[in-house]
């Protein structure tokens, strides 16, 4: 090969990682970190004051008709984890003398991955309460979403012939049409009955629900009230992926309960720049485009053989 | 072929097609479709050892992310060919084509599977008022084009053969369409270089939102780059395979020398996807990882791929058809295990899920190869894909 096509092999390479590597290169086309709706709804779950009862993971199926988890004997409702028939569920952590239960359902994230990974919006952030949101119309199965979510919360129902993706989605569908939360002790609450079904049946007041600036309030008072008595006297959802409505508060290490330690960045930040920097307006897809048709016109009426007749 | 304008330069291999291979492929295939069935009629939990925690199998990492990697034949040499050096490949194109079009239809096909609702698929090109910027929706769009564009680029293969014997008047039309086509090729292939460049890449971006699950050795906002390279890379490992087949099963003269010129870039581009993937690895701080847990994948990604590189440094390897075999290997071995440490080995969900792939998973990739495997014998014999005469048989 000469030396002149070596170095135009090259320069189309180099085009073509330009291209690819026009997001990370280049600042100004960061994403914008995501902030969470005004009234954006969601959680705070204590440690200190679950008991473990499983009350909500009751109310929740009868909140959203999933059928008892009786794979593992048929006599219990017994789910190991969030599954296609649990979107939520308490699990305990033991180690030592330590222990402590923790639930676990979706978090709601500021800037959701899952969200981000769906081609047609299936899942979707309510623009109001922030609710991550699942309308199965638009669900190919894909299982993207399962892939992106760092808390691996999306479940799907692998059993079925006709299966849909199951999550949490903090009981929106029991908040009947024009109902907006009015604020009772401090928190913005639904009228009974269309909360959140695992906080309204908590005895303990283990999770209580309300917007999530007032959630984060009550968690550092709760902080400031008794220092030390929270792992590391810090509220875990405030910034972690760029910051989730479900807040946890917990006396025991967070990565011990299924919480990972995330970067402060929303997930979908690294790749949005990526795609966005490549694909932003489309112009570096259709520019590259003009080049390849340029090159191959002229390539053509500089006599050299394109077409299959010709070449020999 | 004396009395009309075209006289062509592809001629089908000819011979019987129920060959003990063939047989033996379409068991396979046979029991494939029997798998498939049984995912569609029980769900994807009845066949597959997928879960919440491992959602994507080796349908997805196998049969789509390397499947259309292998499919870049048709890539890799239409760039070189049309765009850099002005058809000097070119008998390799076709067959590289119709290898791109099995890759990647079989890929679609694949996807179908694997889709756990693979009714709704039609909303995806038509909804696109809810298009999200999803990677994803890039790669699905994108390789659904491609796939057009490919058919497009093989119809001349289709029209020869409706041209060669058939009466007068249907000859013409055939040869008018292949006049039409040829004007059309630039915008066409253009399109079909394009879209590829788009799609490669994306498959590296889709891993970037796995982020905080993904081993810190596979995780960089280069990777829709190092995926778009080692399609290149895959890309010539299999039309390297591909000339190599063709020449010993079909006693097709050897490309050897035209495969010399193109395993010098193939090197080149193998050799730059080593550095520039080491380079990432040490400039972002991750060398030390290389000791721990999956090191030793990333150094075996290295080592072949540098192997490949390093067997067609020097021209005498180059010019023999045996190295330039072993070359195209390690590039198709090496470009495999990079896509599937991505898309599996290295995504972590976490200590309790694990995941092998299970017998009717198996089957039914082993009968979507075989597939490729048998379309491809039928093609190459009936139709005009493979360029010169077989030895002993001059052009009719």
């Amino acid at each position: 090969m000469a030396a002149t096509d070596r170095r135009a092999f090259f320069r189309v390479l180099a085009a073509g990682g330009c291209a690819a590597a026009l997001g990370p290169a280049s600042p100004a086309a960061a994403r914008e970190p995501r902030q969470a709706p005004p009234r954006a709804l969601g959680m705070l779950y204590d440690t200190t004051l679950c008991i473990g009862c499983k009350a909500c993971v009751v109310a929740c199926r009868e909140a959203n008709g999933t059928r008892p988890d009786d794979r593992l004997d048929p006599r219990w409702d017994m789910p190991l984890d969030l599954n296609g028939r649990t979107k939520n569920v308490i699990k305990l952590y033991q180690e030592g003398g330590r222990r402590s239960y923790v639930k676990a359902q979706c978090m709601h994230c500021v800037d959701p991955a899952c969200a981000s990974a769906c081609m047609l919006h299936s899942l979707s952030k309510d623009p109001e309460t922030g609710v991550v949101s699942y309308d199965p119309r638009y669900c190919v199965g894909c299982r993207y979403c399962q892939v992106a979510c760092p808390f691996n919360v999306p479940k799907f129902e692998f059993e079925k012939a006709v299966p849909k993706i199951v999550k949490c989605e903090l009981c929106r569908h029991r908040v009947q049409a024009g109902v907006e939360p009015a604020e009772v002790g401090g928190f913005s609450r639904y009228p009974a009955g269309q909360g959140p079904a695992c906080c309204e049946v908590c005895p303990r007041g283990a999770v209580i629900y309300g917007t999530r600036e007032e959630l984060l309030a009550e968690a550092k008072r709760r902080i400031a009230a008794t220092p030390g008595k929270y792992y590391q006297d810090r509220v875990y959802g405030e910034h972690e992926a760029g910051g989730t409505q479900v807040l946890y508060l917990s006396h025991v290490p967070f990565d011990r309960i299924g919480l990972p330690d995330l970067a402060p960045e929303g997930v979908p930040k690294v790749a949005y720049t990526v795609q966005e920097g490549i694909y932003k307006g489309f112009i570096a897809p259709v520019a590259l485009y003009g080049v390849l048709a340029a090159v191959m016109l002229r390539n053509r009426r500089a006599g050299a053989p394109p077409t299959e007749e010709e070449s020999r | 072929m004396t009395s009309h304008a075209h006289s062509f330069a592809h001629a089908p291999v000819g011979g019987p097609l129920m060959t003990r291979p063939m047989r033996i492929l379409l068991a396979f295939v046979a029991l494939g479709a029997a798998a498939m069935v049984w995912r569609f009629a029980a769900g994807l939990g009845a066949v597959s050892n997928l879960s919440d925690g491992y959602p994507w199998g080796i349908w997805i990492a196998f049969d789509v992310v390397v499947g259309t990697a292998l499919g870049c034949g048709g890539y890799a040499v239409a760039l070189l060919v049309y765009v850099l050096n002005r058809g000097h490949y070119h008998p390799l194109v076709r067959p590289a084509v119709l290898t791109s079009l099995l890759g990647y239809g079989l890929a679609v096909l694949a996807v179908a599977i694997d889709l756990g609702r693979p009714w709704e698929l039609w909303k995806v090109p038509v909804f696109f008022w809810r298009w999200s910027g999803s990677p994803q929706l890039e790669v699905a769009l994108c390789v659904a084009a491609y796939v057009l564009v490919l058919l497009v680029e093989f119809t001349p293969a289709i029209l020869e053969k409706i041209a060669v014997g058939a009466p007068a008047g249907r000859r013409a039309r055939a040869e008018r369409w292949l006049a039409r086509l040829d004007r059309s090729l630039p915008f066409v292939l253009a399109l079909g270089l394009l879209l590829p460049t788009m799609h490669q890449s994306s498959l590296g971006t889709m891993m970037l939102l796995a982020g905080p699950r993904l081993d810190p050795l596979w995780f960089t906002p280069w990777l829709p780059f190092l995926f778009l390279v080692s399609a290149l890379v895959m890309g010539y490992g299999i039309v390297v395979l591909e000339a190599t087949f063709s020449a010993s099963a079909f006693g097709r003269r050897r490309e050897t020398p035209m495969l010399a010129r193109l395993s010098k870039v193939a090197a080149g581009v193998a050799l730059f996807w080593v550095l520039f993937r080491l380079g990432d690895v040490a400039l972002s701080g991750k060398l030390g990882l290389i000791l721990s847990g999956l090191g030793a994948l990333f150094l075996l990604e290295l080592a072949l791929h540098g192997g490949a590189a390093a067997i067609l440094a020097t021209a005498a390897r180059r010019a023999q058809a045996v190295w330039q075999l072993r070359a195209g290997l390690l590039m198709i071995l090496g470009g495999t295990l990079y896509r599937i440490d991505t898309y599996l080995v290295a995504f972590r969900p976490g200590e309790h899920w694990r995941y092998t792939p299970a017998l009717p998973e198996l089957a039914i990739t082993l009968g979507i190869v075989a597939l490729e495997v048998a379309i491809y014998l039928w093609a190459v014999k009936r139709l005009p894909i493979l360029a010169g005469a077989p030895a002993g048989r001059q052009e009719a």
